[in-house]
């Protein structure tokens, strides 16, 4: 059943809001010992909340277009008085003073908080297998991983755990676990959900997006987080985009381009997906071009020097004085420092120091400021390419779910993870992962479409398409 | 690096990171050989300048709530080891 469908079900007193939530609840209790998407579950606050919900329905009142609908959050997602951890040490047991803007939109449409999911250290990684306390594993094959830096929020809906969640994107930590898991998942317009109460890895690359179980929901969920937040700086004051209105708008007449330099270093089934996916749009009446923007190869290099140079400012307040946890020291220095070196792992040190050295005196401009021209350069390949196409096409991942452990030791190898997913954070675009095929170890591949920025409603669009005709 | 980021590590730490840093500054080198100097540097997508909101009063985030988070609190205030030493 389509959220909506079971959210006008609650909302009209044909199901109940507990019963619902109660359902999601068993499913975790059922699966998460072998999955661990779920570092919190918050069973009490949400039945409680799911019973406010229904004894409103039973007054007469409308609770909301997400009514009664279990959603799970990342867990760098600030819920006011829930441990909010970032799957690390530094922060375990932090309870934050505040919501995050998506959570207070979430409950004032009537969603129910379920609990906080795994993640990569602080959004660091693509396989959850970053997280201070355990991996996340594939729902669809235990011995995989989930993707991330959002697995878990991946696993719990591809799970069934959960139908809807939200994660984050700072270089493909949504549309990569998407692919992986077999789930939608959405990275949206730079801007157009507020970034107030998600903890903060790079501000410029991080946006907070949906993943569901199908394009529809995944639009229903987005329409209810997206819109200014004055107490988000970088929020657009656009109109939020019709999505839902335009879902069933086809891709008649569009001019989507098939990008070769988003299938560079992908499997052969990979590739065999993606182009399946360009005829099935151009079954549909969209017309097809191949387009090269040979720009895009440099973004992951670009992106190891921004995202990093942003994070070791972000992550310069971990410094055990104002909030999570402390290891003591002789004076302030060494507090520091020993709160740090214990409280951080592994993907986070290195990130810290890759960016301490792109920003240090130096080797700045060599290295920060290059790839901040860089990024324009991307930016400006975008740019000429939508001069000539509305959407671009292309893979999620290179791969399908790789096995638990094959990258742990490799960091470059984990980063190869994102290729095709960095350039449109950089760019600050909409993008999308669809499940369209399956491959031949049985696991799911995920297509990616992109747009221009605040594209999103010929984006759902075509992604509802491409949906109809997967071969998955 | 690992000094000014307020970091302390192992000898082991500090071979096995140097390589990985190595190898990802290895894969960097193609972005540093690009000749982009015309271009302007990009710092936000959509190139917005300051965002400014009304002076006004409003409620700020509950102070005990916070400070409940904190590791140490002193008078109401955030703790920290001695920085200057005790006056003559």
């Amino acid at each position: 059943m389509s959220v909506r469908d079971l959210a006008q079900a609650i909302r009209s007193g044909h199901e109940s809001a507990v019963a619902v939530t109660q359902r999601s609840l068993d499913a975790i209790a059922a699966q998460d010992g072998e999955v661990h998407a779920f570092l919190d579950v918050q069973a009490e606050q949400a039945l409680a909340h799911a019973a406010e919900i229904d004894a409103a329905v039973a007054r007469g009142e409308d609770p909301g277009r997400l009514a009664g609908i279990p959603v799970a959050l990342k867990d760098n997602l600030c819920q006011r008085g829930e441990v909010t951890s970032c799957a690390s040490k530094i922060l375990a047991g932090w309870r934050p003073p505040y919501d995050a803007t998506v959570v207070t939109k979430l409950r004032s449409a009537g969603a129910i908080a379920v609990g906080k999911t795994n993640m990569d250290e602080f959004a660091m990684g693509s396989s959850t297998e970053n997280s201070a306390f355990g991996p996340t594993l594939n729902p669809r094959d235990l011995s995989r991983v989930p993707g991330g830096s959002s697995g878990g929020s991946a696993a719990a809906v591809a799970a069934g755990m959960v139908p809807l969640s939200l994660g984050s994107d700072t270089g493909g930590s949504i549309r990569q676990p998407a692919a992986l898991c077999g789930v939608v998942g959405v990275k949206p317009t730079y801007g157009l959900v507020s970034r107030y109460g998600l903890v903060a890895f790079a501000s410029s690359l991080d946006q907070i997006g949906p993943f569901a179980n199908s394009v529809a929901d995944a639009a229903e969920l987005l329409e209810v987080i997206a819109g200014h937040d004055e107490m988000d700086s970088t929020s657009l004051a656009d109109p939020i985009p019709q999505i839902s209105a335009h879902l069933d708008d086809g891709v008649d007449g569009l001019k989507i381009g098939l990008c070769s330099d988003l299938l560079n270093g992908c499997d052969e089934e990979v590739v065999a997906s993606v182009r399946h996916a360009a005829e099935t749009l151009a079954g549909q009446g969209a017309e097809i071009v191949d387009i090269a923007i040979p720009e895009l190869g440099f973004g992951l290099s670009a992106y190891y020097l921004l995202a990093p140079a942003e994070a070791s400012s972000n992550l310069a307040r971990y410094d055990g004085v104002r909030f999570g946890n402390r290891v003591d020291g002789d004076d302030v220095t060494a507090m520091n420092t020993a709160t740090r070196t214990q409280g951080f792992g592994d993907e986070v040190k290195r990130r810290i120091m890759l960016g301490t050295y792109a920003l240090s005196a130096g080797y700045y401009d060599a290295y920060y400021g290059q790839a901040q021209r860089v990024r324009t350069m991307i930016i400006n390949a975008f740019a000429a390419a939508y001069g000539k196409v509305d959407l671009l096409l292309g893979a999620t991942a290179p791969t399908t779910a790789f096995p638990v452990g094959d990258k742990v030791d490799d960091p470059m190898a984990m980063y190869l993870s994102d290729i095709c997913t960095i350039p449109t954070n950089l760019a600050g675009h909409p993008a999308m992962s669809v499940p369209f095929a399956t491959g031949a170890d049985g696991l799911p591949i995920g297509v990616q479409l992109l747009g221009p920025g605040m594209s999103e409603e010929r984006l759902f669009a075509a992604a509802h398409v491409l949906e109809k005709g997967a071969r998955a | 690096m690992a000094n000014l980021a307020r970091l302390e590590l192992t000898e082991a730490e500090v071979t096995r990171f140097t390589e990985q840093l190595a190898s990802i500054l290895g894969h960097a080198a193609d972005v540093a050989a690009l000749d982009v100097h015309e271009l302007a540097p990009t710092a936000h997508p959509f190139g917005l300048t300051n965002v400014l909101r009304v002076d006004e009063l409003r409620p700020s985030t509950d102070r005990e709530e916070v400070l409940s988070q904190a590791p140490k609190v002193v008078d109401n205030r955030f703790g920290v080891p001695r920085i200057v030493g005790e006056a003559p």
